[in-house]
């Protein structure tokens, strides 16, 4: 079996026992003799042998070839977004220096990472609005679930996080499963049937001293956005966090930044920029907050310093923090982060840079209000708030013959709303992004 | 070296736009002031490249030479993979497409169970954790799930002083308090100490396995009986699992569950931070509670299952990480059960050898017992002329290598954590051990050139103190 992955030949190996046992016959079995002779397997493993790079390419790809779903135009959003990858994101994000570095421990020779991540960290916290980001989080529904442990350490004589009912379902979930063993009870907040947006009433009556932290999405899962001035203005006296979580983090280009709105804390999904919706991951969560926060914020940070010579360089910095110093007492146990992720999104986002994102906000938003034009009678806006590139849209006839002719047509919809929310029946979330044409539009707006 | 914004250029670009009709329709107070900028640079294409291929020069990694990071299992990390996890047929596929038009995404995650499965002698594996820590995480839910459904009150879970940083981090999450197990003499954990601190509050005992020593717990079997009669679990943090693949079935031990770190074992890119995945198989009983959604194949097609009633919930957003898992199967399918067996035995052989060769001039903490797949020495010896192992470390970079883990764990003294993996050939662990005794001969010859080493990186030793206290956390244009 020649192994192209594993350099050693049967001379390595002799040489190398030789070696290890003083030049009295070794054999590979003896190295694991501290293993208990029960546990050791009697017999191989019952898995197929290994395969030649082109067996292996046949076998993967046909795996891939069993999958149509990216053949079929797309309005799906939802929370993953597609958009188009320039060639330079997957070239540099595809370097060595970058793909096959880990983390980095080591300031002398991986300020390739550093200084990327600090540019990474700028980027963000320009488009958001605020002070301080960190090297990312494992994706947007866990930095929601991580910004709630930290708005508690912040607070932690208050018991109460207000949930706004229109952020994505996964992340209400998650941040459940993350803070069901911590004093926090998590309020549901509805949203406002007519506007998609969240309850301004119901918050209000919801705001008190126990309250430690508001969580709003904007745009929210409808793809409605917001009046984040206007929830601040409920919040200003009540000593309560303002969370604010991004799913597409393209609006950010067109829209007052969260940071600008008054938000605490800014957190969410940047996968819309230069990473694939890969069946759901990797993707990329970020994590942005106040200065003043900072040693509260989980995970690791970038920041500015020089060398021994004075000369400016990048270093991982309060790693007293995290999980290696302080263990039981960290912020976060989070280690690894999305590193790679994070390097592409910054690479994006200096091939778009200043003139291309905004252009490429307004061209998204300019398809979303090219298909609220093609509608026809029988489907028509379910909320009447202002939207982004996503919305709702309600039919009057039932949605299964709909889907069923759009896929005929080789075209997914839209994400069915009803398992989500049982009250919107016959609710499709509609997409629009650059890769959607007119033609399609139309195309989508007839099977109505 | 300039960061991008001070290299940006108004009315610049690297990318342009077919035309389109604007139109807009949000009112003016939501929108951003247009004469604002978003703070991103402006370059065209090729000074973009310049910029970042720069940067990339500027990092050690794996495509350079021997990256010999204990515990993180450094190996070299298929190119074939990258081409796989990004065919449009994984890479475009959207999580809410209709199941039957992404039968082959879920058959691969079904595959890639079945793979851990038979691996460890698991009966389950959830794919959704999105890294180790995140694995841990949900190991420990899942055992305060069982906990409570059986309504058993526990409130404990014992962890063993060489423990990463994110074992205790996961557990002080999960709401349990952390009760710390000291290791014997020989670096191992003794049934007669847990003994003494096991009771019926004791939910779980985690381990490493083999440690963060580098040594198998020779005492496992034992140790998880002790465990399993106070009803209690054995949490396996499976860091370090490169060493027993085809070797011993982590569930014979005695193992009720372990987190697989897929971006070390199964050679996923360490991509500066990652991203990885952390699987979590489960023995049987352990199984109703694991995350959703689950894949579930039922006769020929695959479905994603959400309706499990003692489920812990949802730990992550979809499904996991995909593309990770992609890798990683292309990765287990490309060496086969033959080839992960001789991964690890390749992977422990690089490992003594390397303890062999460097014995005699550094210090081993545990008396040379046989090591797995990594071997830990301290500068002790070193010590006595004033060099620590930071100063090793940082000279061994100009010999061309990247450092070992220094300081980690914490119950050696200046530990240095070697880790060379199987994708090592003999000519580069002998230039490694043949570096490290130059060291040691400097250390003792001419100890201010490795005080103050390195001299050839791209940045010399940083101020980190300076680094803490001004903090400067991004660019601000003056």
């Amino acid at each position: 079996m020649i192994m192209r992955y594993i350099p050693h030949t049967s001379q390595d190996v002799e040489e190398m026992l030789k070696v290890i046992g003083s030049n009295s016959p070794m054999s590979i079995d003896d190295l694991f003799a501290p293993i208990p002779k029960e546990f050791r397997l009697k017999k191989p493993l019952s898995l197929p042998s290994s395969l030649s790079e082109m067996e292996l390419k046949a076998h993967i790809e046909s795996f891939a070839a069993q999958n149509k779903a990216h053949e079929y135009v797309s309005f799906l959003g939802a929370g993953c977004y597609r958009h188009f990858i320039p060639t330079l994101v997957n070239y540099l994000g595809s370097q060595g220096g970058f793909l096959t570095a880990y983390t980095p421990y080591q300031p002398e020779i991986s300020q390739g990472t550093l200084q990327t991540i600090f540019e990474f960290q700028t980027m963000v916290a320009n488009l958001s609005g605020m002070e301080c980001v960190n090297a990312s989080m494992y994706d947007g529904a866990t930095s929601l679930a991580e910004a709630c442990l930290m708005a508690k350490r912040l607070t932690p004589d208050r018991t109460k996080i207000l949930v706004a009912q229109n952020i994505h379902p996964d992340y209400r979930e998650v941040c459940k499963t993350y803070l069901d063993t911590q004093d926090v009870e998590l309020i549901s907040i509805p949203y406002d049937s007519k506007t998609g947006l969240i309850n301004l009433k119901h918050l209000k009556e919801n705001i008190d001293s126990q309250c430690l932290a508001i969580l709003v999405q904007s745009p929210n899962f409808f793809g409605m956005i917001e009046e984040l001035e206007s929830i601040k203005h409920l919040l200003r006296h009540s000593g309560s966090l303002f969370i604010v979580v991004v799913t597409e983090p393209l609006s950010l280009a067109l829209l007052k930044s969260p940071g600008n709105s008054g938000a605490d804390m800014v957190v969410g999904e940047l996968q819309s920029f230069g990473n694939s919706p890969s069946f759901g991951g990797p993707h990329v969560g970020f994590f942005a907050t106040r200065l003043a926060y900072v040693r509260a914020m989980p995970g690791r940070i970038v920041g500015q310093t020089v060398d021994k010579n004075g000369k400016s360089a990048y270093t991982l910095t309060l790693t007293t923090r995290e999980q290696h110093i302080r263990r039981e007492k960290a912020t976060s146990n989070i280690c690894t982060n999305q590193a790679l992720l994070a390097t592409r999104t910054t690479v994006y986002l200096s091939t778009l840079g200043e003139q291309g994102l905004k252009k490429l906000a307004k061209w998204n938003h300019s398809l979303a209000n090219q298909l609220c034009e093609r509608l026809k009678g029988t489907a028509k806006l379910r909320f009447d708030s202002p939207f982004f590139n996503e919305m709702v849209l309600e039919t009057q006839k039932p949605l299964d013959p709909i889907e069923k002719r759009l896929l005929e047509q080789k075209i997914l919809g839209g994400v069915r709303l009803e398992k989500y929310y049982p009250e919107l029946k016959n609710c499709l979330l509609v997409c629009t992004t650059e890769l959607n044409n007119e033609e399609q539009i139309q195309k989508l707006c007839e099977a109505f | 070296m300039k960061l991008i914004f001070e290299k940006s250029s108004q009315n610049r670009s690297s990318f342009d736009f077919p035309e389109f009709e604007e139109k807009n329709s949000i009112p003016q107070k939501f929108l951003r002031n247009p004469f604002e900028s978003l703070g991103l640079p402006e370059l065209s294409e090729l000074e973009v490249i310049r910029h970042y291929i720069g940067s990339s020069n500027k990092n050690f990694n794996i495509e350079k030479g021997l990256y010999p990071l204990g515990s993180c299992t450094m190996k070299y990390n298929p190119k074939i993979n990258e081409d796989m996890a990004a065919l449009h047929g994984f890479a475009h596929l959207h999580p809410y497409a209709p199941q039957h038009l992404v039968q082959g995404a879920l058959a691969l995650m079904v595959e890639i169970e079945q793979w851990l499965c038979e691996l460890t002698g698991m009966k389950a594996v959830t794919l959704t954790p999105a890294a180790g820590a995140q694995g841990e995480f949900t190991g420990l839910k899942l055992i305060r799930a069982y906990m409570k459904d059986k309504g058993l009150k526990k409130t404990k879970i014992l962890i063993p002083d060489s423990a990463h940083g994110t074992n205790p981090a996961s557990t002080a999450l999960c709401g349990y308090d952390v009760v710390k197990v000291p290791s014997n003499s020989l670096g191992i954990l003794d049934p007669k100490t847990i003994e003494e601190i096991l009771d019926d509050e004791v939910a779980a005992i985690m381990i490493t396995n083999p440690n963060t020593l580098g040594l198998f717990e020779e005492n496992i079997g034992h140790i998880a009986k002790l465990l399993h009669t106070k009803e209690a679990f054995v949490y396996c943090d499976g860091a370090n699992f490169n060493a027993l693949m085809g070797q011993a079935k982590v569930a014979d031990m005695g193992i009720d569950l372990l987190q697989f770190n897929l971006h070390k074992t199964f050679s996923t890119p360490h991509g500066g931070g990652v991203p990885g995945a952390g699987p979590v198989g489960v023995v049987e009983k352990l199984v109703p509670y694991l995350p959703i959604p689950r894949v579930i194949k039922e006769k020929d097609t695959y479905q994603l299952k959400f309706n499990f009633p003692k489920t812990i919930g949802r730990v992550k957003g979809f499904y996991g990480n995909f593309g990770v898992l992609v890798r990683a199967y292309t990765y287990m399918r490309a060496l086969g059960g033959d080839g992960l067996t001789k991964a690890s035995q390749m992977a422990v052989l690089n490992a003594n050898y390397i303890k062999k060769r460097l014995k005699n001039t550094y210090d081993l903490p545990y008396n040379d017992r046989p090591c797995m797949h990594e071997v830990i020495f301290s500068d002790k010896k070193q010590l006595k002329r004033g060099i620590k192992t930071l100063d090793i470390a940082k000279r061994l970079m100009d010999y061309g290598f990247h450092p070992p883990t220094i300081y980690f764990p914490l119950i050696v003294q200046g530990s240095l954590m070697i880790e060379p993996t199987e994708t090592e050939s003999k000519e580069e662990v002998d230039r490694f051990c043949d570096a490290m005794i130059a060291i040691a001969k400097e250390s003792e010859e001419n100890p201010e050139l490795v005080k103050n080493a390195p001299y050839t990186t791209a940045v010399l030793r940083v101020d980190e103190v300076k680094a803490a206290r001004n903090l400067i956390l991004k660019y601000q244009k003056k």
